[in-house]
């Protein structure tokens, strides 16, 4: 019996359900962050087995320890004990897809290597068994002289087995070899192990066989993270090593690999058997249709109508509410509380800040539950397929869609949604690019100055240059993306490009619970991380449209009551300071101070632009009947040239300021958690404005003309 | 005779001649060893990726990565 507490790591291939396994373990015991400064999430939770807790780490999926990517490397290092955020494992759980053994033993096979105990784990048995595959599990056992565990999705024992056999005494280390590489191999190994690695490194003992492979396999200290000496020896050594294989007429690059299939292709055919042959499954049927090259990019465009309808009309119901609630609740405070500064900052700062927060949560949830709804049953991987060959065309990738669609609705959940895609590079361009798409925060903004200076002449009979002009926003907003991808393509070193091969796996039910689990995960990362962000944003805008404080005989004295209180005290806060102060700077776009006012506060959402010019403008008119913000605008008289304020020009330079400017905190604050990093939010809100006031400036200076 | 995967008109069953190429070490270990039998299964609407499987799974490569892959065609 063991009664020790174990760190037990999970680790496999992506798409083997491992993920369901360490749910099945962990339950709601479970920790999810960013490992520090990457983008790679860091999955930790405990399990009791017999009385005893032990650790359990979700390691990145990957195919191999010879690593490409960012997440892989953190899985191998994580591995070998010399990832300095993570414990050594006691115990490796290898969760292999039982319908794919060949290819993911490859990864088993490098594992037993590393001299730590391991249990394989055979999951999705019952897939197999759908596809005619018959396991010998004690055969594999027998092979491989590993403890093996069969799991299906189907019954739930296979876990209570997987738990016993971790109870069980502790299982000694596999023998590191057991797939025997050829004889030259095996002397340039022992050659870079005896000769670099174990006198000029100091890269774990455990590690020795793997580092020596990779380095044989790639030539070259890529990617190296472990201390070293010497190089040039290093290299002189590998260079050696590998001569070793070529002199045998081998291929140092395809060596192990080649060895290793070779001992797995021995391991399977004693143990796995093909006893039925199916001509076609459900997943050849379901694909020749999805990924047929008409009736696919249809169907994927109907796939994402119905999450747009879900995402804009089914979640709004519930931000009314919460809307509601902030409002009723800031109201109920408001008076409950005896008035001064603290109920102010309450209100107006953490009230606000916290239901700006909670708003963007039922947009969050639609999106993700249809993404894991639709990851979960394999779609995800045949709709990039589909889009790939037109994204790559624009310089992203067919993972980009879901997310800059959903920028549609909200920059939020799409930029969240970048994280399907797994390449780095293409996920950052796609981040970068997601707020141009044109969200719907910015429809309050357009609707009321197209309304007010755009004329409804009609166009063609059946359009109006309103109707146009909304339409060519929105794909003024596309073509300013695709461009900006374009450029970031060029601009971002492709370092060591992580090849770009992807798995379409086969279709299966999506399992509910981590569909609802990984769901509520997205939301809550949003409001712990993100929402500590936007709070203080908030309160930080607040402060700057409530202070200083107003006079109230100065107000009375200046007003002469034809200015409510709030449009005097916003005029002589720190932001109608700034607004006046930018005034000169934004002024060739066309723009006042009580523009630059807005600029200032729309940082909070887009839309709180129109509230803004509306306390703005909030001064009574002389025979006490309030027009509309709309005529007060077309209304609004510069007082020193006694020529409207707004032109059509202004109206036009500022709603393609709207399109393009990164007027929104919680898209800093969300770009922050997703990239782990100020260094991106940062670029984005400079590179976004710099773009919004160069084209602001040109639509201005011309439509003046 | 010995062909590019990318060059391949489908659906065909062909067998892996040689990997070469940046992406090679990636291929053989996801099982695209030479000797191996692939099956193209399909092209995406702008001709890729290629969709293909091998050793039972599905995989969908981009032109860069069938242009790694020389293979024979099986009469």
């Amino acid at each position: 019996m063991n009664l020790d507490s174990l760190t037990i790591a999970l680790v496999g291939n992506p798409n083997t359900g491992k993920t369901t396994i360490f749910n099945a373990l962990t339950g709601l015991r479970q920790k999810i962050a960013n490992y520090p400064g990457i983008t790679v999430e860091r999955k930790v939770g405990s399990t009791i087995i017999g009385g005893v807790l032990h650790k359990v780490i979700d390691l990145p999926g990957t195919y191999s320890l010879n690593y490409k990517k960012i997440d892989e490397r953190i899985a191998y290092e994580t591995l070998i004990g010399s990832y300095e955020h993570e414990e050594i494992p006691d115990l490796v759980l290898i969760v292999v897809d039982s319908s794919n053994l060949d290819r993911n033993l490859y990864l088993a096979t490098q594992v037993m290597d590393l001299s730590i105990p391991v249990i394989l784990v055979l999951n999705m048995t019952d897939v197999a068994d759908d596809r005619g595959i018959t396991i010998n599990t004690k055969a594999i056992a027998e092979t491989l002289e590993i403890p093996v565990v069969a799991i299906s999705a189907k019954n739930k024992s296979g876990v209570d087995a997987l738990k016993s056999e971790v109870q069980k005494v502790i299982p000694k280390a596999p023998q590191p070899l057991k797939w025997a590489p050829n004889e030259a191999l095996h002397e340039a190994m022992t050659l870079v192990i005896d000769e670099w690695i174990k006198p000029y490194t100091d890269i774990p003992e455990r590690a020795q066989y793997i580092e020596a492979l990779r380095l044989i396999s790639e030539g070259e200290f890529i990617g190296a993270f472990y201390k070293f000496d010497d190089a040039d020896i290093g290299k002189k050594v590998i260079t050696k090593a590998r001569g070793i294989i070529e002199q045998n007429g081998g291929n140092p690059m395809a060596d192990e690999v080649l060895c290793r299939y070779n001992f797995i292709g021995e391991c399977t055919a004693k143990s796995s058997q093909q006893t039925k042959q199916f001509k076609k499954t459900i997943t050849d049927r379901i694909d020749a249709v999805v990924t047929h090259k008409i009736a696919g990019p249809i169907i994927f465009a109907l796939v994402l109508l119905f999450m747009f309808q879900a995402i804009f009309s089914w979640a709004t119901p519930f931000m009314d509410i919460i809307d509601l609630l902030f409002v009723e609740g800031g109201a109920w405070l408001s008076e409950a509380f005896p008035p001064g500064m603290l109920n102010d900052l309450l209100v107006e700062g953490v009230i606000a800040g916290l239901g700006g927060v909670v708003i963007f949560l039922p947009q969050i949830i639609f999106l993700f539950f249809f993404i894991y709804v639709l990851e979960g049953t394999g779609y995800m991987a045949r709709a990039a397929f589909v889009m790939d060959g037109f994204m790559t065309k624009v310089g992203l990738h067919g993972r980009s869609v879901v997310p800059l669609m959903s920028g549609f609705a909200c920059a939020i959940p799409g930029i969240m949604a970048a994280r399907t895609i797994e390449n780095w590079r293409d996920r950052i361009i796609t981040i970068m690019v997601l707020p141009f798409m044109a969200c719907s925060a910015r429809l309050p903004v357009y609707a009321l100055l197209i309304a007010a200076f755009i004329p409804s002449t009609s166009v063609l009979g059946v359009f109006t240059l309103q109707g146009i002009t909304f339409f060519g926003l929105y794909i003024f907003g596309i073509l300013i993306a695709i461009f900006a991808a374009a450029v970031m393509k060029k601009i971002f070193p492709s370092g060591q490009q992580a090849p770009f091969i992807m798995e379409l796996p086969s279709y299966k039910m999506p399992k509910w619970s981590v569909v609802f689990q990984n769901t509520a995960e997205r939301g809550k990362v949003f409001i712990t991380e993100a929402g500590k962000i936007i709070v203080a944003i908030s309160i930080v805008l607040w402060f700057f449209a409530s202070f200083p404080k107003i006079d109230i005989t100065d107000y009375t004295a200046e007003s002469n009551n034809s200015e409510t209180i709030e449009s005097y005290q916003l005029r002589n806060s720190f932001a109608g300071q700034f607004g006046k102060f930018i005034e000169p700077v934004i002024e060739p776009l066309g723009f006042d101070w009580k523009i630059g006012i807005g600029l200032l506060t729309s940082f909070a959402a887009r839309e709180v632009m129109v509230g803004t010019l509306n306390t703005i403008y909030s001064i009574q008119e002389s025979d006490g009947e309030n027009s509309t913000l709309k005529e007060k605008l077309i209304n609004d008289v510069n007082p020193e040239t006694g020529k409207p304020v707004y032109s059509i020009a202004t109206a036009i330079s500022l709603m393609i300021f709207f399109a393009l400017a990164m007027q929104c905190m919680s898209t800093i604050a969300i770009v922050k958690r997703e990239t782990n990093s100020w260094k991106w939010p940062t670029a984005m809100f400079l590179y976004m404005t710099a773009l919004a006031y160069l084209c602001s400036f040109i639509a201005f200076q011309l439509g003046s003309m | 005779m010995d062909k590019l995967l990318s060059e391949i008109s489908l659906p065909k069953i062909v067998t892996i001649r040689n990997v070469t190429g940046i992406d090679a070490t990636r291929l053989l270990e996801m099982g695209i060893t030479p000797g191996t039998e692939i099956e193209i299964i399909r092209r995406a609407p702008l001709g890729f990726p290629l969709e293909i499987k091998v050793r039972g799974y599905f995989l969908s490569l981009r032109k860069s990565e069938a242009d790694c892959i020389e293979v024979r065609l099986d009469e």
